[in-house]
């Protein structure tokens, strides 16, 4: 034991230590900085002060960013925004967790082709995806064509919500998916084998042992399809045709078209607020699932 | 003895491995009965089968003469303690002893009565508010079997049932589970690699190898009378000598003729095996006369009993012999060995064709 103890060479002192480790350190704190916590103090800072004509910021403090977010107008659009963010969670959920369930459920080869399928449109760049639904949705698109054929139709299917829905769906499903897939696949089979051993049918098996033991995943899935659709504006923009304002549009408008960099601000920082609420709701849920 | 469950004929295949290759059992009511064989042997797949995870690609399974196989896993009156005991870990203790009785859709006064009453038979009644996570393993696997008979199945399928406990645990539970089988009449079915556990659990013991039962019979018959080579290989300790039957002597090339008993008749000059257990030879003076001759190799104390390794000229394996507490036999020593004859039996060296 003692000879142990005096083989071992003698730990580096403190010092050289910390260097070390702020050199693994550095990347990841530097981009934290640089891309996270500088412009998040930036616009926290242009919230207390008043617009410049031509954009930037008069240092003059006001409180009147903060009045401002409470007006009808402006809650409408957040609300909005909160509606289509939850239909297209509560939609990708319909979707994902079956879709997910039986990737689970595939040989180990075929689980890897379909997860390799679901993550595979992210190598098409968004814009182009984008583009190819406004072709498929079109009046004279594939889409209506096919209804024609069996002498429906057309139907508006762009520029409207439901074009808005359509493309989040669309876009934020793999991130429904997957977290979910990784959940049910961490399931021990033979948890469902007791549960039908047990005297449960299959449904029964499903909302008893399968569904609440993978709540965490669906926590985490509603989460990542949630966030980038309450906040997106491109969707909005390309596929509701401008009609639909959501709160992502808000704030580019405010700091790009409008120049009112401390309203953009404001309502930037309301985006967060509301986020890091959901974020701490899904931890809490997660914990006491 | 009135069957409870009768398995005829049942064979599985998975690819080109045969998990079960015609297996037949009858297994009576009240029973406590082990399948007992290495890893990979069949006796899982046969537990599942039974349990109806699994179906046989030929062959029948009755409960109560009732077909069995024709029933859907969660509308078979059986239940199975898994190996990891499979407990729902966001469920309390009461919850997942609950859950069969649940399913049954009893009222839930008697549910809770039934679970408060399996709960003290083994001895959890404190704590059916915690989680399996809060439990230790001796407790989860009391919560495991109560949830498997709480719902007073026909049978209780246990898989391997005292495999993840420690040395200690592993001796308490095995008594429980004898005065549980005792106290609710439930036939019981254990599967396990563990040859003394299946001894000292079972009232009958099946043997299986590669898919196939060698033999059924009682633990000390198993142990004392064993058929095939590898039930006397596989159960215990064992000293194997092949020879060719001869009357009541094996005939050896090396050792003269060696005294035993043959199992059944047997054909003179039929190639067999003679086996005898540690404890049945004897050690003697390298000056008495007219016995097998070795040298000690090795000498361990365990306590209860010392076990003696015997190096033989022309035998590739020592004779292992067990004598009650400690021997002052050195390694190195000088010995004869000696046997009686009704304490070895000899045995066809083939595998008895019966048993295919």
């Amino acid at each position: 034991m003692k000879a142990e103890v005096a083989a071992r060479p003698a730990s580096p002192p403190r010092g050289r230590h910390r260097l070390g480790a702020f050199v693994f350190l550095a990347p990841g704190l530097t981009y934290l900085i640089v891309l996270l916590l500088v412009p998040l103090a930036l616009v926290l800072s242009y919230v207390f002060f008043q617009r410049g004509r031509f954009g930037g910021v008069v240092y003059e403090f006001t409180t009147e960013n903060f009045t401002r977010l409470a007006d009808p107008l402006y809650l409408g659009v957040v609300g909005g925004s909160l509606k289509i963010a939850a239909l297209t969670t509560l939609i990708a959920l319909a979707f994902g967790y079956p879709t997910a369930y039986l990737i689970a459920q595939l040989p180990r080869k075929w689980k890897t082709i379909a997860l390799i399928a679901i993550v595979l449109p992210f190598w098409t760049n968004f814009i182009i995806r984008m583009y190819a639904w406004i072709i498929l949705l079109n009046g004279p698109g594939l889409i209506n064509s096919g209804f024609e054929a069996v002498g429906l139709g057309p139907f508006e299917l762009l520029y409207n919500q439901g074009a808005i829905i359509t493309g989040l769906v669309y876009s934020y499903l793999p991130l429904m998916v997957l977290p979910l897939y990784a959940a049910i696949e961490r399931l021990d089979p033979q948890l469902r084998e007791a549960s039908a051993n047990l005297g449960a049918s299959g449904f029964t098996t499903f909302r008893k042992v399968t569904l609440p033991l993978t709540v965490p995943g669906v926590l985490t899935g509603c989460l990542f399809v949630f966030v980038p659709s309450f906040a997106n504006f491109v969707i909005p923009e390309m596929l509701g045709g401008g009609k639909t304002l959501m709160v992502g549009n808000l704030i580019r408008n405010e700091f790009l078209k409008a120049r009112d960099w401390p309203f953009g601000s404001a309502l930037a920082l309301a985006l967060v607020a509301v986020l890091v609420l959901l974020l701490v709701a899904q931890a809490w849920a997660a914990r006491r699932a | 003895m009135k069957h409870v469950l009768k398995i005829d004929g049942v064979t599985r295949r998975f690819g080109d491995v045969t998990a079960l290759d015609g297996v037949s059992l009858e297994i009576g009511q009240g029973e406590f009965f082990a399948l007992l064989g290495p890893s990979g042997c069949g006796k899982t797949t046969l537990l599942r089968i039974i349990a109806g995870f699994e179906t046989p690609d030929s062959g029948t399974v009755t409960l109560d003469g009732d077909d069995l196989l024709a029933r859907q896993p969660n509308r078979r009156p059986i239940s199975l303690m898994f190996q990891s005991y499979a407990l729902f870990p966001h469920m309390t203790v009461a919850k997942n002893v609950a859950y069969g009785l649940e399913r049954e859709r009893l009222p839930r006064q008697e549910i809770r009565k039934r679970v408060g009453e399996v709960l003290e038979t083994v001895g959890l009644s404190r704590h059916g508010d915690r989680r399996p996570a809060q439990l230790s393993g001796g407790q989860r696997q009391r919560v495991a079997l109560a949830r498997s008979i709480v719902k007073r199945p026909r049978l209780l399928l246990l898989d391997e049932p005292l495999s993840a406990l420690d040395k200690k645990v592993r001796a308490d539970m095995q008594l429980e589970l004898k005065r549980l089988q005792h106290e609710v009449g439930i036939t019981f079915v254990v599967v396990t690699h563990d040859q003394e556990e299946a001894m000292s659990l079972a009232d009958r013991i099946a043997v299986f190898d590669s898919g196939r039962v060698r033999q059924v019979d009682e633990p000390v018959a198993l142990y004392e009378r064993p058929r095939t080579p590898f039930v006397a290989d596989f159960v215990g300790a064992n000293n194997l000598f092949e020879g060719t039957a001869g009357g009541p002597a094996l005939r050896t090339a090396d050792f003269g003729a060696l005294p035993g008993t043959p199992v059944e008749h047997l054909r003179d000059g039929a190639e067999a095996l003679l086996c005898v257990r540690p404890e049945k030879i004897t050690l003697h003076d390298d000056t008495a006369g007219g016995a097998l001759q070795g040298s000690v190799l090795d000498v361990s104390f365990y306590g209860g009993v010392s076990h003696i390794s015997v190096e033989m000229p022309g035998r590739a394996k020592p004779v292992l012999v067990a004598v009650q507490g400690a021997s002052d036999v050195r390694a190195g020593a000088k010995v004869r060995l000696r046997w009686d004859a009704r304490d070895a039996v000899i045995i066809p060296a083939a595998s008895i064709p019966a048993a295919r």
